[in-house]
């Protein structure tokens, strides 16, 4: 069975032709690299995506850190994913590269922050200010 | 007002801008980049998907990480930055710039000005749609500033306009998040953004991509509550009797980038087609004093190319400011058949220079030729993916011998 693929390694977006018998891969043409072939036999048997989303962030300077998976996870695992990442939260500091959860959904991929979040700089409370009162 | 007196003053802190200034600071400049936001980086932060760094670094970084790397370099280029400073006025004169900053107005006396201002989105008021103008219609940068920056959902179900690649991604990230998204539109019979984006962002989703369609009317007084979707001709013009309604309350744009240059425009010659600065193969404009790179000068594909331009422009305004850039012969880059987006638009004898070619429409086979000297064939042109011809050594003195250059794409 011949299956067409769009390669999404890179920009280029070469068109490939998989050649796949009983689940295996024969052959693969199109490509312009290697990176290309390598896609393509993953993308006809098991495909896989490096998810990036963001985590909640408590006490920063921004609310939200981006994320990504260190690896690429197999593709229909995406939604499930993303109904976990959506209860995570972490506390700030963040550093660029810090591991935000082990072994995503037992893939063995971690989820990574790819950016610092510093912490949000706590005001020194003002004895000598009060709040202006409200309204009676 | 305090006059800061400097080499090179950069204009912009995204990928463009970082890079001059680093490149400005290592050619041995006093270097200093101002930038509106409180953050460096540009739009790279918003942009937290992978795809990014796969020619400056050799590998796929996200964009935010691709920021952390450029920042790295400038930190350690000993050039300096000044956050939440914005640009009021260029001195056509020569070089002076006033800017508002929270410490007041600054004004800076560089001898070599880079401009790196970026792009705007094409706004909706450009596109003439009839309806109310109600809330939940947003650019796709603003959707994703939203979402990535302050974790802020714009609505619950969506429709895309613009099949750029801003667009997909964002209706990739929108369906991600929870947003139902309907469809991205195309006016056009092929899409607007890189096929792997079309591929990763929309067909792993099921979201449909509908080319040769737009929308026709905006519903809704206060939130939008619907669109009227049709198809177009050849011409773009609506098919009558296509119309249908779609409920929606998000309507996200993606429908082109428009060169940011309106406080030079005044007094720097533009390409029309590009909408950005002639420049030279150094990246410096008609005004010798002012350079420019990135994607004010045209709006290019990849974030390597647009720090790869920043850096060349920082070195050269480097030396600029030293005096020892003299003004010499240019020759001209002339624009062939299927050329629309053009980078330099001068070669200049000695400088060895990458020349970006934008096609105005797909060709199935092409043969880009740069005046005859530098030819190659390619299979499948498409208008979302520039052409990079590296020109240097003998080819690059033939050319620079010729009275002007002709560049051009012939379907093959």
């Amino acid at each position: 069975m011949k299956k067409r693929l769009i390669c999404i390694s890179c920009p280029v977006g070469c068109e490939l032709t998989v050649e796949v018998e009983n689940g295996k891969v024969i052959s693969v043409s199109g490509n312009r690299c290697p990176r290309g072939e390598a896609y393509a036999r993953e993308e006809a048997v098991e495909p896989r995506r490096v998810l990036a989303t963001s985590v909640k962030v408590l006490g920063g300077e921004l609310p939200l850190v981006s994320v990504k998976t260190d690896r690429p996870i197999p593709k229909n695992l995406i939604p499930q994913i993303m109904e976990l990442v959506k209860g995570l939260s972490v506390n700030a500091p963040v550093e660029l590269g810090q591991v935000i959860l082990e072994n995503l959904l037992d893939t063995g991929a971690k989820l990574v922050a790819t950016r610092a979040v510093p912490r949000l700089p706590q005001e020194p409370l003002n004895p000598g200010v009060r709040p202006a009162a409200g309204p009676p | 007002m305090r006059v800061r007196k400097i080499d090179v003053l950069v204009v912009g802190g995204g990928a463009a801008g970082i890079a001059a200034a680093a490149a400005a600071a290592r050619e041995g400049a006093d270097a200093l980049l101002i930038e509106r936001n409180d953050r460096l980086g540009g739009v790279l932060e918003q942009c937290i998907h992978p795809g990014f760094g796969l020619h400056r670094y050799r590998e796929e970084l996200t964009g935010p990480e691709f920021a952390h790397r450029l920042l790295g370099e400038f930190d350690s280029s000993g050039a300096e930055a000044v956050t939440g400073c914005t640009v009021l006025e260029v001195n056509p004169q020569g070089p002076s710039v006033v800017a508002a900053s929270p410490k007041g107005l600054l004004k800076f006396r560089p001898k070599a000005l880079i401009w790196a201002t970026g792009a705007r989105e094409r706004p909706f008021g450009a596109l003439r749609i009839p309806g109310a103008r109600p809330a939940g219609i947003y650019t796709a940068g603003l959707a994703q500033r939203l979402v990535n920056i302050h974790g802020l959902l714009p609505g619950r179900k969506a429709i895309v306009l613009g099949s750029g690649d801003i667009g997909l991604i964002m209706a990739r990230r929108l369906h991600l998040e929870g947003v139902e998204v309907v469809a991205v539109l195309e006016l056009r019979p092929f899409p607007g953004g890189l096929m792997r984006n079309v591929v990763q962002c929309l067909e792993d989703f099921g979201i449909p991509l509908l080319l040769r369609h737009t929308v026709a009317e905006v519903h809704g007084k206060d939130r939008l509550q619907g669109v009227t979707v049709v198809e177009v001709d050849e011409e773009g013009r609506p098919l009558p009797g296509t119309e249908r309604y779609v409920e929606v309350d998000t309507l996200v744009l993606s429908v082109g980038l428009i060169p940011e240059n309106r406080l030079i425009e005044g007094f720097v010659p533009l390409d029309p087609l590009n909408r950005g600065p002639v420049v030279n193969a150094r990246l410096q404009t008609e005004v010798p004093w002012l350079f420019a790179a990135g994607n004010n000068v045209a709006v290019f594909d990849l974030v390597d190319s647009v720090a790869a331009l920043g850096a060349r422009a920082g070195t050269f305004a480097a030396r600029y400011a030293r005096g020892e850039l003299p003004e010499g012969r240019a020759v001209p880059l002339v624009r062939g058949e299927n050329v629309l987006h053009l980078v330099p638009h001068r070669l200049v004898p000695g400088v060895p220079t990458p020349v970006y070619i934008r096609v105005p429409h797909p060709l199935p086979r092409a043969r880009v030729s740069i005046g005859g000297v530098v030819t190659r064939n390619h299979v499948g042109v498409r208008p979302t993916e520039m052409i990079e011809v590296k020109l240097s050594g003998e080819a690059l003195e033939e050319l620079a011998g010729l009275p002007e250059v002709r560049v051009e794409v012939s379907p093959a």
